[in-house]
């Protein structure tokens, strides 16, 4: 066995920053553990720009975000294992990973941060009905093969989904030289950004066709075509609506799940609107000692925040393995109400002695409405918004002397209301 | 001639449209602040846009290493600034900034690395 203060499992933006943080606040001993060849994480295969414009205040490419905690890792006595495996957390903090260098080991660690990300929702998850001809991939897996491997999946492209790395996929094939034939849309609405619908589907002029999806693949070997359908408010198709487009390549940009199996084994409880673990204002688990960050605890719009909720969890992990942690713990909930669909940290500790920001996302499309913090039956705020969308995160405060006003009994809320 | 577009000068998204006449514009509407009027003005006249792509690489970690232009460039321009991109190939290592090709189509904008690449 192995002993490390903390283990980081993750090398993308959340479990860099995450132990960063910590070893900022003086834990010792810190490992991270990495599947991949390097670290940096999806960002690794997000050359476009948008990276950074928080946290940075410039307009960085993925790599170039990444590399600049990449060069902030190493010059730190952090130890990094890449292409390392973590196949179980306990509930012990006892990790267990696999390598071809250490072959099999077990690390007892003081506190555990969970940073594993997400993986696509694959065509399963979809029952598509038709061959399993080859061409048909998550854009996702597309963007590792032109941006990394330098490899063109495909001539002529149909995208199922408006997600960001759908719209993304989009540019970057005619670019490159295919035909994107068109975007399918399931919801009446785009989950991307408007720039990006803007500037990758609009400016090359491929079509953007809400309400539909596709019901069918044809072909073979090789995808050869897929039928597409609008689909009525229930979502489902409509009979007679039904049109066949040929194409060699199918690309799923359809959501994205955390990858949270290593939590489950751990026994932690988790949120089942985010599928991600329930944490309190420090990102620590229902697991004393184990804490969660970035794409594994919520599906995040923006790397920046990511970057900032990992350093509360790495500042949590620090005080938790330093002792820090000995203030009274007084738990409430926080709630999402009327359009607002889930709440990150689930719960607060009311003697926390600093603010709290609470990160949550809307479920539709709202125009000038506002959003209300309601706490104990008063409102704390309530602000304008011109707009609401899913597509993009949103955040409160709860300031440090109101949280010191309330009691176990008290109620924290956010709304969208008129 | 009737211009149609998305403002993305902030995430509203405002539909805007843009009346042109003899090379002129003679009017902006749908939009809801003064930016979206810069923004829909910009956009019939020069638009522009940065390109991120990637290059071969000779001895590197992968095939390919991503590369940017070091600004935006003429709309117009993005096909002929691609085909120049998939023209060079570069050899390993290479660091973030280093420029792959200067002035790329003559935009005065260079094509510069957006990662490390130390080689085998």
């Amino acid at each position: 066995m192995i002993n490390y203060d903390l283990v980081v499992v993750g090398g993308g933006p959340a479990g860099m920053a995450a132990a960063l943080k910590a070893k900022e606040c003086g834990v010792e001993k810190i490992v991270i553990l990495e599947r991949a060849e390097t670290l940096g994480g999806i960002l690794e295969q997000c050359i476009h720009t948008g990276f950074g414009l928080h946290y940075f205040g410039e307009e960085l490419s993925g790599p170039e975000y990444a590399a600049r905690f990449i060069d902030l890792v190493k010059e730190t006595d952090i130890d990094v294992k890449i292409n390392t495996m973590v196949l179980s957390v306990n509930d012990d903090k006892v990790v267990t990973a696999v390598n071809t260098v250490d072959g099999l080991i077990q690390i007892q660690a003081k506190a555990v941060i969970l940073a594993m990300g997400c993986r696509e929702r694959p065509r399963g998850a979809l029952q598509i009905a038709g061959t399993r001809a080859s061409g048909i991939m998550t854009a996702g897996t597309a963007q590792k093969y032109v941006n990394i491997d330098g490899y063109m999946p495909g001539k002529k492209v149909v995208i199922l989904g408006s997600g960001d790395i759908g719209l993304i996929m989009a540019r970057r094939m005619t670019l490159e030289g295919a035909e994107v034939k068109v975007v399918c849309e399931l919801m009446p609405f785009s989950g991307g950004l408007t720039r990006n619908i803007v500037q990758c589907l609009d400016d090359f002029g491929i079509p953007l066709r809400l309400s539909t999806t596709v019901i069918e693949t044809h072909g073979k070997e090789r995808l050869e075509g897929v039928t597409i359908a609008q689909v009525d408010n229930k979502l489902q198709p409509i009979p007679g609506t039904e049109e066949y487009i040929e194409c060699d390549t199918l690309m799923l940009s359809v959501g994205l799940i955390p990858e949270n199996e290593l939590t489950k084994q751990a026994g932690i409880e988790l949120d089942r609107i985010t599928n991600g673990a329930v944490v309190n204002e420090m990102r620590e688990t229902e697991v004393e000692g184990i804490f969660a960050c970035g794409n594994v605890l919520q599906v995040h719009d923006l790397v920046d925040y990511v970057t900032l909720e990992s350093q509360i969890a790495g500042e949590g992990a620090a005080r938790y393995i330093l002792g820090k942690n000995t203030d009274e713990k007084v738990y409430i909930n926080t709630t999402p109400e009327n359009g607002v669909r889930y709440i990150v940290p689930q719960k607060v500790n009311i003697k926390s002695k600093e603010d709290v920001k609470l990160y949550f996302r809307v479920g539709a499309i709202y125009k000038n409405k506002k959003l209300t913090v309601e706490v104990d039956g008063n409102i704390l705020s309530s602000k304008k918004k011109v707009k609401l969308a899913p597509g993009e995160m949103e955040n409160v405060v709860i300031p440090a002397s109101v949280l010191a006003t309330l009691n176990k009994n008290s109620t924290i809320k956010v709304r969208v209301e008129d | 001639m009737k211009k149609d577009m998305t403002c993305v000068a902030c995430p509203l998204g405002c539909q805007i449209t843009v009346e042109i006449e003899n090379d002129e514009v003679t009017a902006v509407t749908g939009n809801t602040c003064k930016r979206g009027d810069a923004y829909a003005r910009t956009e019939v006249t020069n638009p522009v846009r940065s390109i991120h792509s990637t290059v071969k690489i000779n001895g590197g970690e992968h095939p390919v290493v991503p590369c940017k232009t070091s600004g935006p460039i003429p709309k117009g321009a993005i096909f002929d600034v691609m085909k120049e991109i998939n023209n060079v190939t570069v050899d390993a290592p290479v660091k973030i900034g280093q420029v792959f090709i200067e002035n790329v189509c003559g935009t005065g904008v260079d094509i510069v690395a957006t990662n490390n690449d130390n080689g085998k």
